[in-house]
């Protein structure tokens, strides 16, 4: 069954770069210089007294810290050894939920210049126009994918904006001075962590709703929990899944019945952009993250951006600052009196908005739509030929429909056939080039989850080499188990151990840390230290 | 037909009509509308997106871009004084070089195996970065210095079961907003209350801080250098304060200084937290900024952290390392709403940044940095009140910015930074209106960016505006 997959395709003959690269605290000889700076010159010194004078002297350090001493090109040299040893997505990621998009170097090279790089956020408003134009203008474009009124990119990413949802939400009861008494959140399990997470943490309780047999929760478990305390609703659709709940327009109306606000989590975008709006849909609010859904590089983990938009009735109570055109010029307005203030300093990682706003022209209204329909079109595809494929169930078989960008899928069968799970395959398949794919968010409502998301970006080609990869390890799994088990092989180094991590006496977040636990475990600490052994 | 004719997007590799084809035969349907079933009609938008058409051309788009963003004026074209949360300093053009990579660049996350690289510089971030403050734990930073500080507030009303933080009455104005945030409201159960504690000359004034600690007070928060760039000089004293009540003591610490003046963790600080923008981060108009917390290698603190502990770990193989998330089981991602806090996607390309910049300094470097901008900074204070009407109310004891206080020129910082302005001088952050008592003074940051010839040019500018 499987073998129809991986015969058609090539398989490269893969090895990820393995340097041996030591921790940078164990480089460096003392003296060896990386950057020099200026000494302070006569005129400086015999105005302000020399340095030493200058510190308090209850504070003066005594003893430099143990940091490299490194030239510049040994810096340069190991970070780039650090950089080859990371897979990061040279060739094919289908990291689910997070929508691997082609990230535009045009977009890199212009960002990096001095009109943006060296810009002060408290410049004056006029030496800002062409930001500050970019921010208004790319507002513009989310609002009109998603009807809101108005959009500001304070967060600093999309856990971030649903915490912008949870303060936006605060102010908005307290000013009809209902913050007390409305102080439930209602969520589903499929809906990304950090909607529960965030409204917690804003001080909220959070009532989860499960998936029912539909594939997401019923409208009487809705009615049940929705009462006078709901503060709002912040639901995802699509979900994870690629299940469309059709009944969220009903949804909306019953938690606007009850008073309460509904926030739209975008996370899964990119296979209804251009198909539906938020708007329409009734919601109060919604989120964009523009280092997913729009271009802006993933940098592993932020900079980062969740674009948050809403209605007028609520923009009162948006984050400090939001841009606003008067005439021809463009300005920052911080004079909202029911502003929930901020959540984080500045307005923004603006770098991030001005890629996503260069992403936004260079697909266009037709790009955008065409991204949806290929985001679709391919995940489709993708089901097609992975159902073919050993060991592999799709979530909610009895769906029939067909799902939307993304589709969860399953390797319980094949645990439960070889004892391959999906942490295994997961590993094996980087050994083929294709980095590691997103299993699930917690809790796993499948066994053994896998999440692939082909987005517009991968051609039809690499989608069919990334399935002939799984079903090669399919085929490693039912025939070689232990092959699949050990992996990675071609990766810089084996698996990890685990029990250390959790281990107050083992854990060490720090290289001093390393030193203090298992540095002495033999001669001095300095040649304790693990170096990759060569095989 | 071409691929240019069939109009094909160059993002999108599955954009011609022939591919399009091939996967609705293999999928068995007719069109692509077909596969949008599940959504019902009457959600879909009727109307075609009101957006203008894709700019295929890289050549046309970079050319838009940079019509409008020229529109622009730079502090590398104008001579800057702002700092107040974000600070112009040299980034080395290796630094520039290794966050350009692609694979730091553009990946999500990958494996332990798959992208050790990337967790190994992690894991230099936080082994370097715990060498300049002392401390042996360092999470990855999260979004900017008032985010750590907020997280660290709710960590220490979390351990002490307190609801009450102490903060000096002269605040960044952009943290306390912030810091309220994160405090929560009056009207939700864990509400933290914040108690402002006065400020003598610019420190924390120790006989009204013992007025406002009591056996209720989760934490006491200082900064060194404070809001106006003074070194605190009664750190010790102000952590033995708090630890007579059971009071966790934070404290910001900018880590620029850290080559010329003692960590916090010497004075007695529990959890530190500061800035990560000064160690090789552009200032990207405000979106260079991120945050770092670190704490003593205790299980009460590493408990209660909210993002990513990066720990070196061995592999399968003996003799090797690899790097895996510690205490990982406590944030959102597996707990949902019992997490602590929040997580998510961060800055965690700056902290690559970081790494770099941490190692390229080394201990020297650090040392001559401070040693620099501190030296800078005094000359300009000094010269600057040198001129008529203008003082420097705290004249010694500051890092990179210092108070300028315009009052008796009969000016307003306002007139004096529009005057500048005319001389592509960017002034230091107006005080007026958020410290009255200051009267019409301006925030100033001198850094190592800064010659002397500059400090003179803006003085002879100041001069200029005040006649």
């Amino acid at each position: 069954m499987g073998k129809k997959s991986s015969d058609s395709v090539k398989l490269r003959n893969f090895h990820s770069a393995s340097w041996d690269e030591p921790v940078v605290m164990q480089l460096g000889v003392p003296g060896r210089r990386g950057q020099v700076f200026a000494k302070p010159d006569a005129e400086v010194v015999k105005k302000a007294g020399k340095p030493d004078s200058l510190i308090p002297r209850e504070l003066a350090r005594t003893t430099l810290p143990k940091l490299p001493e490194m030239t510049e090109p040994e810096v340069q040299r190991h970070y780039l050894h650090l950089s080859q040893e990371t897979q990061g997505m040279v060739n094919i990621s289908l990291f689910g939920t997070c929508t691997m998009k082609y990230n535009a170097r045009v977009s890199e090279t212009v960002a990096q210049r001095p009109f943006v790089a060296e810009v002060h956020p408290l410049q004056p408003d006029d030496t800002m126009q062409g930001i500050l134009e970019i921010l208004h203008e790319f507002d513009l474009g989310l609002r009109e994918l998603s009807g809101m009124d108005q959009f500001v990119f304070q967060a600093g990413g999309g856990a971030d904006a649903a915490y912008t949802n949870c303060v936006v939400t605060r102010a908005y009861h307290k000013s009809l001075g209902e913050l007390g008494r409305r102080n439930e959140v209602i969520t589903s399990i499929q809906a990304h962590p950090c909607n529960a997470a965030t409204a917690a943490a804003a001080g909220f309780k959070v009532i989860t709703l499960n998936l029912e047999e539909n594939g997401y929760p019923s409208t009487e478990a809705l009615k049940a929990a929705v009462s006078g305390r709901t503060a709002a609703l912040f639901i995802n659709n699509p979900d994870d899944m690629g299940i469309y709940n059709p009944n969220i327009k009903e949804w909306v109306r019953i938690v606007h019945e009850a008073g309460g606000l509904c926030f739209y989590d975008h996370a899964n975008f990119n296979g209804v952009m251009g198909k539906i709006r938020a708007r329409e849909l009734g919601f109060d609010a919604c989120m964009f993250m523009l280092h997913k859904t729009f271009g802006a590089p993933k940098g592993g983990g932020g900079p980062a951006v969740g674009a948050y938009g809403c209605t007028a009735a609520l923009a009162p109570f948006l984050p400090k600052p939001v841009v606003v055109k008067e005439k021809d010029k463009y300005r920052l307005d911080y004079g909202m009196k029911q502003s929930a203030g901020k959540v984080r300093e500045f307005f923004g990682n603006v770098p991030q908005v001005i890629k996503a706003y260069a992403w936004l022209c260079a697909m266009g209204g037709d790009g955008i739509d065409e991204a949806s329909d290929i985001s679709v079109l391919a995940n489709n595809y993708m089901d097609k030929k992975l159902s073919k494929i050993r060991g592999l169930a799709m979530s909610n078989p009895d769906i029939r429909k067909h799902r939307l960008e993304m589709t969860r899928w399953s390797l319980g069968p094949m645990k439960t056939d070889t004892g391959v799970g999906t942490v295994e395959v997961a590993n094996r398949m980087a050994d083929y080039g294709v980095d590691p794919y997103w299993m699930s968010h917690e809790p796993w409502v499948v066994p053994e989850p896998f999440t692939p998301e082909a987005g517009e970006m991968y051609s039809k080609e690499d989608l069919d080499y990334w399935m002939a990869v799984i079903a090669k390890v399919s085929e490693e799994a039912y025939a070689e188990p232990e092959l699949v088990k050990s992996a990675p092989h071609n990766q810089p180094i084996r698996q990890i151990k685990g029990d250390w991590l959790d281990d107050p006496e083992k854990w060490a977040m720090t290289w001093r840390a390393y030193l203090r636990k298992h540095g002495s475990k033999s001669g001095t600490a300095e040649k304790t230290a693990p170096s990759h052994a060569a095989e | 037909m071409t691929a240019n004719e069939s109009g094909a997007h160059p993002w999108m590799g599955n954009s011609l009509a022939s591919v399009k084809q091939a996967m609705l035969d293999e999928i068995g349907v007719a069109t692509i509308e077909e596969l949008f079933e599940q959504i019902p009609k009457e959600h879909r938008l009727k109307a075609k997106l009101k957006l203008p058409p894709g700019i295929k051309s890289e050549a046309s788009l970079r050319r838009h871009l940079t019509s409008i963003l020229s529109k622009n004026e730079d502090c590398e074209e104008n001579l800057n004084f702002l700092g107040a949360g974000c600070w112009q300093h040299h980034v080395p053009a290796v630094v520039d070089e290794i966050v350009g990579r692609t694979e730091f660049l553009t990946p999500v996350w990958g494996s332990p195996q798959s992208d050790l690289g990337r967790n190994q510089a992690w894991f230099e971030y936080a082994s370097q970065l715990g060498e300049l403050l002392n401390m042996d734990v360092v999470s990855l930073p999260v979004y900017s210095w008032g985010c750590a500080i907020g997280h660290a507030i709710r960590m220490a009303s979390r351990m002490t079961d307190r609801h009450e933080v102490i903060i000096a009455d002269i605040f960044d104005p952009e943290r306390l907003s912030v810091v309220e945030n994160y405090c929560e409201p009056v009207d939700m159960p864990d509400h933290i209350s914040i108690v402002r504690v006065k400020t003598a000359n610019g420190l924390i004034d120790l006989a009204d801080l013992k007025k406002k600690v009591t056996a209720k007070t989760a934490a006491v928060y200082f900064e060194t250098p404070s809001y106006l760039g003074l070194f605190e000089t009664n750190a010790a004293a102000i952590a033995a304060t708090a630890r007579h009540f059971g009071a966790e003591t934070i404290v910001g610490v900018d880590p620029l200084t850290l080559g010329i003046v003692r960590p916090p963790a010497d004075f007695g600080a529990d959890i530190v937290v500061g800035p990560t923008q000064p160690l090789g981060v552009h200032m990207n108009c405000g979106g260079g900024v991120g945050g770092f917390i670190a704490s003593r290698d205790e299980a009460r603190y590493v408990r209660e952290y909210n993002g990513f502990l990066v720990s070196i770990t061995e592999t399968a193989r003996a003799g090797e390392f690899g790097f895996g998330l510690a205490s990982a089981h406590q944030t959102s991602y597996g707990m949902r709403e019992k997490g602590k806090d929040w997580t998510g996607n961060s800055v965690y390309l700056w902290a690559i940044a970081n790494a770099v910049y941490m190692s390229l300094l080394g201990p020297q470097g650090f040392k001559e940095l401070g040693e620099l901008i501190i030296s800078q900074s005094h000359f300009a204070a000094k010269r600057l009140g040198e001129i008529a009407g203008v003082s420097i109310p705290f004249k010694t004891g500051f890092f990179k910015e210092f108070v300028v206080d315009f009052t008796k020129t009969g000016k307003t910082v306002a007139e004096i930074n529009a005057a500048l302005r005319k001389q592509k001088i960017f002034g230091g952050k107006d005080l007026s209106a958020e410290i009255p008592a200051l009267g019409q003074s301006a925030l100033y940051c001198v850094t190592e960016v800064h010659t002397s010839e500059d400090i003179e040019r803006l003085a002879a500018g100041i001069e200029k505006a005040v006649m």
